[in-house]
């Protein structure tokens, strides 16, 4: 194993500067910091560690512990030195008798009031306030009760004659960590970080003095009531025990820790995986992961029990038929069934009736390997991937406009913003730690405009309030988009000088021609977007005048009959502002799952090899067929949609489907059971028997994030390590298992093996048919923690904005947009707009996420309806309600609230046992066949359980995951 | 896939590239079935095609021919 330093993540005090340079001598050594830096940090840049409690550099100084006090020749007093900005030519002592004696002075009284059962406290050995004992060399606490007394400290545990009304118990109601007030020291850490890194605001001090205590939410609250996100910043800012992870509890400290990147959202964090050998301790931010810059969410942070789920299935399985209880086999066994079985489909069927779904969860090597699977020994291009039903118009919406499919900027692009647009996100809950980053902009001033069916948390919470919330018909996006450049293009408030020079004229020409009628006026289509046009229009200006403009979005935008239409229409609006091409700017799309950029990028889709190009290229297919010793075919494959239409058809036969669950996050779950019922071989890869095993005839264990190397790229195409922390529980990482199958087919047919043996050679291969990815390899990202692509000779250390000097495609191409009502319709007979979504604490299909304690906050999918419709209807909150549309039904709970418009209900699809997919239809993109989850006409009514489909479901589920005993 | 499906799935195609300005918006749409469709749907389209076009916009149509 390949050893790889950590950098330095020491506690620097307090946060870094940019500014001018300014030099002043410390403990007599001299050194140069940037203006507006504190004496503390300048000191530890110096190496020289000042004694603190209440400063970290996740969080502005506060002054509050007196412990870092310094002496400043020239002036009076012992000024704190987490407080004080440094000046040139400032003479520091740090060490002087006189801040020594304070210091003492300062810790003796805390440790006064401080339990001292150091050896069995859980922060033993990661304890601050031990070590600042230590560095101040306390020997002594003078402090103590007066005989016969009342102790008058926050420490002692009430006794039965209800001495002590200082003390609290311990607050365990949160599942991941712990509240214990008798260890806290009231430095407001935790409180701070509650604010500045995470904007929730949940945490307070209440009261004053001695009684200054921590407080989640209100008096009545517990952490798990109050408006705590279990972000875990707290956790990580406390220095002593008082907010303490449960399982370090349990565990003990770690000993050693790994840099690795979070397996859930497309934001990409890094983590330190801390470890007791191969237990995992805890999951940290790593303060270097340049797209979390040291901040979590509930997820990464505390959601991987599902990694030893007692669900997981760790030996591989193969059965006859679906109706059949699964076998345990051996791998050869499981094997070689599933390669002559995918063979005989083959021989029977013809080459095309197989093909493969690559994962967005799995590591760029992996996808890599399953679409060469499908191009180079099923000799099709059958592969398709999971980015098909969420961000595929991405794909294509900016490859025609802009030239490439990803999204312009990195992350900290955010912090140069002066005006957000959020279209068709909810980043508080699907991009926790972007939000959080986003929210801190917000707070320091930048304005806020949300386009949304849903008032979305961003739309108004703590400190943060959007200057324009456009709460638009579902479906409506390329009318709102439209109206909104009719605006700009009327008003004249365009940047002509970058769309001459950077665009395409003639083309803009006829845009501007296009979007100046006055049917795509925002009076116009108010009836139709039900968005004010006086909001509208202002919104428009406040976006085009404002500075620097940055347009961010999800799914809302291509999960649409119009997916690429509005992408593009996106992209119109960023050229016709000149928002594209430096720092605070650009197109962003947030991609739903961790690896779906880098998915993407991998030659996923049917249409495309690795790096965007098309298969019907004969000199992009050349490179193919030179590295792989094949030659491939120069028609496009199937779709994930095309794939079951042709198994129903009778025409496909055979799917390995990798690390997705197609039954469960598919739309129109009906049609997808009956394209794999129709199939006769479908190998399922997974963690866990999830829906689609339901309908598989092998199982093939897979392995977690912890357990292989490889790596993934995030949204803002951050190519980042994913390292192997302990053993596969199963046996072998992914990548392997592809590998196998793939060997054991080409043993069929007399191929030629493959034999890699570490994902940095899968790498290579990549970095030497890929431009885009040519500079890249495991070196280079141990060298540099991460790095976006294009990364090759002329970007040899990648490129975080993209198209600065000119666009990928070269100029610019404005493209008409025209508002084409979806054929989705509301009636008499399903009047209701049904949008679905995900909450913070759950992830996807859940198949993770449900297996951890994160179902605590959200243990059920609910339907959110206005309360006008829910009084229409007799309707309670909490009753069960039947939802209904032309494709099936289901039922669920109701949640009244005002966050949905009337007419439109909304709800979450990470629970198999609701599956809000049997509700959502077929229609899709019209480019790309992305499906059309955000808009289904329904109708919900009152109900008194479960549905029958649901029961039947349910039924038929156990039935297919029954494993017969293994044979002696 | 159902004969439905695939016209509504056509139709939509057309309807975008009807909007877009220039003269040559059958063969874009033509283009945009070679490089999305495999050819099995692109078989379907044109055997559809041959038994009437059944619902097809006209645009369609003439673009199964340079399918």
């Amino acid at each position: 194993m390949k050893d790889f330093i950590i950098p330095d993540d020491r506690d620097m005090g307090t946060p870094a500067r940019t500014g001018a340079p300014v030099t002043l001598t410390i403990d007599g050594f001299e050194v140069t910091v940037p203006e507006g830096t504190s004496v503390m940090r300048a000191a530890a840049e110096a190496g020289i560690s000042v004694p603190k409690l209440c400063a970290t550099d996740s969080v502005e100084a506060f002054g509050s512990c007196r412990l870092c006090v310094v002496e400043i020749e020239g002036r009076r007093g012992t000024p704190s030195s987490c407080t004080t900005p440094v000046a040139p030519g400032m003479v520091v002592h740090t060490g002087s008798s006189k801040v020594r004696k304070i210091r003492r002075g300062v810790m003796e009284l805390y440790i006064s009031d401080h339990p001292l059962d150091c050896l069995t406290c859980s922060a033993n050995g990661d304890c601050e306030l031990q070590d600042m004992a230590g560095a101040v060399g306390l020997r002594d606490v003078r402090y103590t009760a007066p005989e016969g007394g009342a102790l008058d400290n926050h420490f002692e545990a009430r006794n039965t004659s209800g001495e002590n009304h200082r003390y609290l118990p311990k607050d365990e109601s949160n599942p991941y960590f712990t509240y214990d007030p008798s260890k806290c020291i009231v430095c407001s850490r935790c409180v701070r970080a509650c604010e500045e890194v995470q904007g929730t605001f949940a945490l307070t001090i209440e009261g004053r003095g001695f009684d200054s205590r921590v407080s989640a939410g209100n008096a009545l609250d517990d952490f798990l009531s109050s408006d705590c996100v279990s972000c875990g910043a707290c956790v990580q800012a406390c220095p002593t025990a008082t907010l303490q992870e449960k399982s370090v509890v349990e565990l003990g400290t770690p000993e050693r820790s790994v840099v690795t990147t979070c397996a859930y959202c497309g934001v990409g964090c890094s983590f330190k995986a801390e470890m007791q050998g191969d237990t995992l301790v805890r999951m940290v931010p790593w303060k270097n992961g340049k797209a979390n810059r040291g901040h979590s969410c509930v997820k990464g942070r505390f959601a991987y029990g599902y990694a030893h789920h007692q669900d997981r299935i760790l030996n591989p399985m193969i059965r006859e038929n679906i109706t059949d209880p699964w076998r345990e086999v051996s791998w050869d066994e499981a094997l070689s069934f599933a390669a002559s079985r995918m063979r005989g489909l083959q021989e029977t069927y013809g080459q095309k009736s197989i093909g493969v779904i690559t994962s967005s969860r799995c590591t760029n090597e992996e996808t890599y390997l399953v679409q060469k699977l499908a191009r180079a020994v099923f000799m099709n291009n059958n592969t398709d991937t999971c980015a098909r039903v969420c961000h595929s118009p991405t794909g294509y919406g900016l490859g025609q406009t802009f030239g490439t499919s990803a999204g312009t900027q990195d992350f900290d692009s955010v912090e140069h913003t002066d005006v957000v647009i959020v279209i068709g996100a909810n980043p508080t809950d699907g991009h926790p730690v972007f939000a959080s980053r986003l929210k801190k902009r917000l707070r320091a001033g930048a304005k806020l405009i949300v386009i949304d069916p849903r008032r979305i948390d961003l739309v108004k919470s703590a400190h943060v309030e959007a200057a324009h919330h456009l709460p638009l018909r579902p479906g409506t996006n390329v009318a709102v988009v439209t109206a909104l450049a009719h605006t700009i293009v009327t008003e004249k408030l365009y940047d002509e000088e970058f769309i001459r020079t950077r665009c395409d004229w003639d083309e803009f020409q006829a845009y501007a021609e296009f979007v100046s009628d006055p049917r795509h006026s925002p009076e116009a289509t108010e009836e139709l977007t039900r968005v004010p046009a006086a909001e509208l229009r202002a919104a428009a200006r406040l976006f085009a005048t404002g500075g620097n403009g940055a347009i961010y979005y999800g799914l809302g935008v291509t999960e649409h009959s119009q997916g690429s239409t509005t992408v593009m229409g996106i992209a119109n609006l960023a050229m016709l502002t000149g928002n594209v091409g430096r720092p605070g700017v650009g197109v962003n799309p947030l991609r739903g799952q961790n690896n779906v950029q880098g998915s993407c990028d991998m030659g996923s889709f049917p249409h495309e090899l690795p790096g965007y190009r098309h298969v019907k290229l004969p000199e992009v297919r050349k490179i193919f067929e030179d590295a792989w010793g094949v030659s491939i075919d120069p028609e496009p494959g199937l779709r994930i949609p095309n794939m079951l239409d042709a198994a129903v058809d009778g025409t496909f036969k055979g799917l390995y489907c990798q690390g997705e669950d197609i039954l469960q996050s598919d739309p129109d779950t009906k049609h997808v059971a009956a394209g794999l019922a129709a199939m006769e071989c479908v190998i399922v890869h997974d963690l866990f028997l999830n829906e689609t095993a339901n309908y598989a005839h092998v199982f093939l264990p897979g392995s977690t994030f912890l357990e292989k190397d490889g790596t993934f790229t995030n949204a803002e195409r951050r190519i980042n390590r994913v390292r192997k922390v302990m053993a596969p529980m199963n046996g072998y990482s992914d990548w392997e298992v592809t590998q196998l199958l793939a060997n054991a087919m080409l043993k069929e047919s007399g191929g030629a093996n493959w034999t890699y043996t570490h994902p940095s050679q899968i790498m290579d291969e990549i970095a030497a048919t890929t431009p885009s990815f040519a500079g890249v390899t495991y070196d280079l990202l141990d060298e540099k923690g991460s790095v976006q692509w294009p990364c090759n000779e002329d970007h040899p250390d990648g490129t975080p904005l993209m198209h600065v000097d000119g666009f990928m495609r070269g100029k610019g191409r404005f493209i008409v947009t025209e508002y084409v009502a979806t054929d989705e319709k509301t009636g008499p007979r399903f009047p209701l707009l049904l949008t679905t979504g995900r909450v913070l604490s759950q992830y996807n299909v859940g198949a993770q996420t449900r297996r951890t304690a994160n179902s605590i906050w959200h243990g059920e999918d609910v339907l959110e309806i206005h309360p006008h419709d829910a009084e229409n209807r007799g309707l309670h909150e909490g009753d069960w309600v039947k939802l209904a549309s032309r494709s099936g039904e289901t039922a669920l709970r109701a949640h009244i609230t005002e966050r949905v418009a009337p007419g439109v209900v909304y709800t979450t699809f990470h629970h198999p046992d609701t599956q809000a997919n049997v509700v959502t239809t077929d229609f899709s993109d019209w480019a790309t066949n992305c499906p059309e989850y955000k808009v289904t006409a329904v109708q919900v009514s009152a109900s008194n359980g479960p549905s029958e489909w649901q029961e039947d479901y349910a039924a038929q589920a156990e039935q297919s995951r029954r494993i017969l005993p293994a044979a002696e | 896939m159902s004969p439905e499906k695939m016209v509504h799935m056509a139709n939509q195609i057309a309807t975008f590239f009807k909007s877009q300005p220039g003269e040559d918006q059958a063969e874009r749409v033509a283009g945009h079935l070679r490089d999305f469709w495999e050819p099995r749907m692109r078989e379907q389209l044109k055997a559809h095609v041959a038994k009437g076009g059944d619902g097809l916009d006209d645009l369609v149509i003439e673009a199964s021919e340079r399918v």
